[in-house]
């Protein structure tokens, strides 16, 4: 690895830190802006009982030493309790949520990445035929349709209309549609990737030469035309991954899928500040963390490209 | 050059004048010289390919009806969007009106039917309150659009300005926006999106009661404050880098030399060439907005009841989805069909006017 691919991993590296920072600042920052306290929502208390309370949870001290302390408590993930969920840890929450979420998302990023690849090849080595212009249709419809439209019509037509799935996400055959949902997108951006980068790279000097040589049609697909083609999508792998883990945000909601972004959903609505804060941090760094890899990634397999 | 060197050429320069190539043309040969097409400008000359441009025409043409409908039908439908057609002053609530299916008509309309008068149908059926829902969807179909519109008014107000100093000034200022810019842009949006939301709507809400802002409502108000916040960042990058390629020509060069000033240059040789790109990435935001809208609007944190968008209409639609699932299906093609025209016409003005995709 030259020094030049270095200092850019590093400058990116330092650059997500500071990021993840930022998010943390902000959502300390954000959460003390709200009117009333986290404890003015219940019903009325003695001034004695709110003192109490406000002195068990260190809302007491000065603001810059609340966010040293929370900024010290995050960096050892102590999010504390849930205010709504009476006994439980947000990070127990967060915790359950996650694996479900994370086999949900990881599911779909791989359905998305190999359905995508697939169809963009089939249509770039298929142009100009039938079979391209309906991926291309169909890809272009996917791209439109937010994730939260498509998933509610496809809990309208497979849930009610033609009952093959539950509608509940908590059994694992109620997982198919959310995964469906939340891999359509991605599926169609990286299928309308791979065709344009492979109509490209089969344009290039080097397969002519490949196909001149008598090299065989497969060998040329997989071996020349294919591995090249690729390099674009790794870049996508970062922003794909953001948009699963947002997108699961409503899926999950309209499955009632019992991971970390009903979750954050249902924090929201409950006014549940902790677990607010707890989620959004920890999908934000997920989503920073991937973006990074796939920046370094995409640098590492082509010294060439320059991103400055 | 030497004396004899000089002879030598003088030698060897003779005239051959051809005295052909002096007699007047004929009538046939000037008909050659005439102009067979007017010159064009490069915006003449876009309007031409985005014309001959199918897909993005028709998607022209689906945008400007929906618009047109969207401001025209609440002005002669029959129904107002917040009324609750059973909730009559001085008359007791009428439940007959609600969740009626497309077409249907309550019973004290049938009624009143029977009796010779006529009533309006509703097309689209009426919601669990009793409300009209085809002008509920038109009605949201106009503030989706009004608040898509707005918001990248904002970005770009905001993107132009910051990516234009920026790209002008170089050096240390560019610098230190650069790397605001990077953090920014790095942030997760959407969840940042959902995480101020949800607090603005708290922290406005009180501060906006009584003024003329609170009619438009809290949560618009701090859509645009986001947008305001987090989404000019692509636009001042986008701005930046079309500047720092433009202040290196010639022209702007000579600009300066003549005694312009900073922001004269900026004006009226800086952003009239990057224009178009400008203008296209614009159009393109518009679509995003409108998607962001319905995202938070369908998570409950855009618009206030009782005012609809598309967003929170199917969000509402949601509850009743066994019974009702047209009501979720009719919002959903509106959004669809709106997305998928302005993103086509967006690709179709960026073909026609970009002309680094000329070749």
């Amino acid at each position: 690895m030259n020094p030049k691919t270095l200092k850019y991993i590093l400058k990116r590296i330092i650059l997500a830190i500071f990021t993840i920072w930022v998010v943390i600042t902000l959502t300390f920052f954000i959460m003390h802006a709200v009117p009333g306290g986290p404890f003015t929502s219940e019903k009325a208390v003695t001034p004695a009982v709110q003192q109490a309370m406000e002195a068990k949870y260190g809302l007491d001290k000065p603001l810059s030493q609340q966010y040293f302390t929370y900024l010290t408590d995050v960096l050892r993930l102590r999010f504390g309790p849930s205010l709504k969920k009476r006994g439980r840890m947000v990070i127990d929450i967060m915790g359950d949520g996650l694996k479900t979420s994370v086999k949900l998302g990881l599911i779909a990023a791989a359905l998305a990445t190999i359905s995508g690849v697939v169809l963009g090849s089939v249509a770039a080595l298929r142009r100009n035929t039938v079979l391209d212009r309906i991926i291309m249709v169909i890809t272009t419809a996917f791209v439109s349709m937010p994730s939260f439209i498509m998933g509610s019509l496809l809990l309208v037509a497979f849930t009610i209309k033609i009952p093959i799935f539950p509608a509940n996400g908590t059994t694992r055959a109620g997982l198919v549609l959310p995964v469906i949902t939340l891999m359509l997108y991605p599926m169609a951006y990286i299928t309308r990737m791979t065709r344009s980068s492979m109509l490209d790279v089969l344009g290039q000097d080097y397969i002519r030469t490949a196909k001149a040589k008598g090299v065989s049609r497969m060998k040329i697909i997989f071996g020349h035309a294919l591995k090249n083609a690729l390099i674009p999508v790794i870049t996508y792998l970062g922003p794909q991954i953001a948009y699963i883990t947002t997108g699961s945000l409503v899926v999950e909601k309209i499955f009632a899928v019992p991971g970390i972004g009903g979750a954050f959903v249902n924090s929201i609505t409950d006014r549940d500040y902790p677990l607010i804060m707890g989620t959004t941090i920890v999908l934000a760094t997920f989503i920073v963390v991937m973006n990074l890899v796939s920046d370094i990634l995409y640098k590492v397999v082509d010294p060439r490209i320059n991103l400055e | 050059m030497s004396a004899k060197n000089t002879g030598i050429n003088l030698k060897n320069l003779s005239m051959h004048v051809n005295m052909d190539d002096f007699i007047p043309a004929t009538e046939k040969e000037k008909e050659y010289m005439v102009q067979m097409r007017p010159s064009t400008t490069a915006f003449k000359d876009g309007i031409r390919r985005l014309k001959k441009n199918k897909v993005a025409m028709v998607s022209f043409f689906i945008i400007i009806i929906i618009t047109l409908a969207a401001i025209f039908v609440p002005m002669l439908w029959p129904y107002k969007y917040e009324t609750m057609l059973g909730n009559q002053p001085g008359r007791p609530v009428d439940a007959s009106f609600n969740n009626l299916a497309p077409f249907e008509y309550s019973t004290t309309e049938q009624k009143l039917m029977e009796e010779g008068q006529k009533i309006f149908p509703h097309v689209f059926g009426t919601d669990s309150a009793g409300r009209d829902y085809f002008i509920r969807v038109v009605y949201g179909t106009r503030i989706s659009l009004a608040v898509g519109f707005f918001a990248s008014i904002i970005v770009l107000i905001i993107g132009l300005l910051v990516g234009s100093v920026s790209g002008y000034a170089g050096g240390k200022v560019d610098m230190v926006i650069m790397r605001f810019v990077d953090i920014i842009y790095s942030l997760p949006d959407m969840l940042m999106v959902i995480l101020l939301a949800a607090v603005l709507k708290q922290a406005i809400g009180n501060t906006l009661e009584g003024t003329p802002l609170a009619k438009i409502g809290s949560n618009i108000i701090s859509l645009f404050i986001i947008f305001a916040l987090l989404y000019w960042v692509s636009m001042a990058r986008l701005v930046r880098g079309q500047i720092l390629s433009l202040r290196e020509q010639e022209y702007i060069l000579a600009a300066q030399a003549a005694g312009a000033k900073g922001s004269w240059v900026i004006r009226k040789h800086l952003i009239p060439n990057c224009i178009s790109v400008i203008v296209i990435s614009t159009a393109l935001q518009i679509p995003s907005a409108i998607f962001t809208e319905s995202y938070l609007s369908f998570l409950g944190l855009g618009v206030n009841a009782p005012m609809p968008s598309l967003g929170s209409l199917a969000s509402d639609a949601l509850n009743g989805i066994n019974s009702y699932p047209y009501r979720l299906v009719i919002p959903a093609i509106v959004i669809s069909l709106i997305v998928l025209s302005l993103n086509l016409f967006g690709d179709g003005l960026r073909d026609a006017f970009d002309p680094k995709l000329n070749n």
